[in-house]
Parts: C-alpha cells; structure tokens; sequence
C-alpha cells in the first residue's frame, strides 16, 4: 500500500519535470521511478510512520500573502540604505521570544525573520531566537511580536 | 497583437526589470557595506525580492504552462533553502567568535550574552 502510493507520488512529480509525453520518454520514467522504489525498499525507508503537519493550510496561505507586502516594505527600506551616500547603519543583536509549539512553526518563524530584508536569525535557543538588525529602531521587537503571533495562529489548536 | 498580448508582455517586463533591480541593488550593497553583517542583509534582498519579482514575471511570459508549475516549485524551493542557507553562514561566524559592530548606545547581546559559543571578544574592531 504505501509501496504503491510513493510510486504514484514520484511518477507523478517525474511527469510534471519531464513535459514530454511520447512512449520512450514515458517508459523511461517508469523504469526510473521503480528504481527508486526498490532503492527506497532496499534502505527499508517505507514504513508506517507518519508525518504530521501541525499547520492549518489556508491560515498559512493567507500569512504567506502578509509576509510578501511584509518582505516588499523591508526591502525598499534596505534599497534606500543601500542607494542613500552616507548609508545610514544602526547594527544590532537582540533575542526574539517565539510561542510556537511545534518545530515547524519556529522553522517557519524563523525563516520569515531571515526571509524579511534587514533583519536575519542568526542562533536558536529554547525559547527565543538571536536576531541580528540591520537598521535597529524601538519599533522593531513590537514588529517581530506581531510576526510570531501571526505564524503562532497558523498552527493547530490541538497541539499539546 | 492583441491588447491583452500587450498588457501580458507589459506586466512581465515591469516584473522582470523591477526584479532587475532589486538584484543589482543588492550586489551594490554588498560591495558598499562595511562590513560581514550588514552585507548579509544586502544578499537577501537579492534572495526575497529579486528572486520574487524574477520568477513571477518569468511566470506571467510563460502563461499557464508546465514552466510555471516548474517555476512555482523552484520558487517554494528557494523560499525555504535561501533563508535556511544566510542562517547557517550567519551562525557559523557567530560560533567563530565574529560580533558585529554595535551601533552607538547599544552593549551586544540583551539580555545575556550567548553562554553556549566559544568565549569570543565582545567586538571585532
């Protein structure tokens, strides 16, 4: 059962790359594709295990749409400090608290942080995050509080 | 030429000049920034909103073909490597003992220092 749905899945994904649909080409997928399989059966890779996305999909879509016009604001404030003569600089390094339960909501936390121009994660703890700024100003912390709500209510409800 | 022709043409080339230059700007930057820090942020508006508004042109010229579900798939690919890829370089000198330069009024890390890196000076300069 599991055997057949992987087969479905990377045939699948190898006709979306390929585009081309004559016998030979085709064939040459199947061939490939049950390598694969037989590879992964050979690793003893293909068992019951489940994985589990703790992430409700619209809500994470609709954050996704706030962070593009969150990473479009940042990177023109980066573009004008980039292009202004005297490139006005204000480094800092400060610790972000996150409130995320599972592991993929701080990935995805994280990974906006360094996703928005001007500010990057630079090293993770239990429970904050180090955040280096480019162009530090009071307002920043209050910005990144509002970000990890936003990632924080993507997630499931039900998460111990 | 239809009107609609030109307005597809019209929308992806803003979208691919615009992402243009927001790739020249961020190698500008690289090359005017002090120092390692600060050039990392230069790199990422090359990877967030350069790469963005290139691949979203380059899916409006090749309509609703198999490019742009390939273009979609590379697209989310490089949204999750891209920043992945800037926090392990960025870790990786913070662990080497590299600090950036705090601006004026500002003392490092608040609250604490990192307690589990090497012991490394407060300041590079």
């Amino acid at each position: 059962m599991r055997i057949l749905g992987a087969f479905i899945v990377f045939l699948g994904l190898w006709l979306l790359l390929s585009g081309i649909y004559k016998p030979l080409t085709v064939g040459l997928g199947v061939v490939s594709t049950l390598a694969v399989i037989f590879i992964l059966a050979r690793m003893d890779t293909i068992d019951e295990d489940r994985v589990e996305l703790h992430i409700r999909p619209l809500a994470f879509l609709s954050y996704q749409g706030w962070l593009l016009i969150e990473i479009a604001k940042a990177s023109w404030a980066v573009t004008k400090i980039v292009l202004s003569p005297s490139m006005h600089l204000k480094q800092h390094m400060f610790s972000v608290p996150h409130t995320q339960k599972s592991d993929l909501g701080q990935v995805i936390f994280a990974n906006s942080i360094t996703l928005t121009p001007g500010t990057v994660t630079i090293e993770t703890e239990p429970g904050r995050f180090l955040v280096h700024a480019l162009d530090y100003s009071a307002d920043d912390k209050d910005a990144l509080a509002d970000m990890d709500r936003r990632v924080t209510a993507c997630e499931k409800a039900d998460l111990a | 030429m239809s009107i609609l022709d030109i307005a597809v043409e019209a929308v992806s080339w803003a979208l691919i000049l615009s992402g243009s230059f927001f790739v020249i700007v961020g190698a500008v930057g690289t090359l005017r920034f002090p120092d390692f820090w600060s050039r990392l942020h230069a790199i990422s508006i090359t990877d967030s909103a350069g790469v963005i508004l290139l691949f979203a042109g380059m899916a409006v010229q090749a309509g609703f073909t198999l490019i742009t579900v390939k273009l979609i798939i590379i697209g989310v690919f490089l949204f999750v490597t891209g920043p992945t890829a800037t926090h392990a370089i960025a870790n990786a000198a913070l662990v080497s003992g590299l600090r950036p330069k705090e601006a004026k009024g500002f003392t490092g890390v608040e609250p604490e220092p990192l307690t589990n890196t090497v012991a490394a000076p407060a300041s590079t300069e």
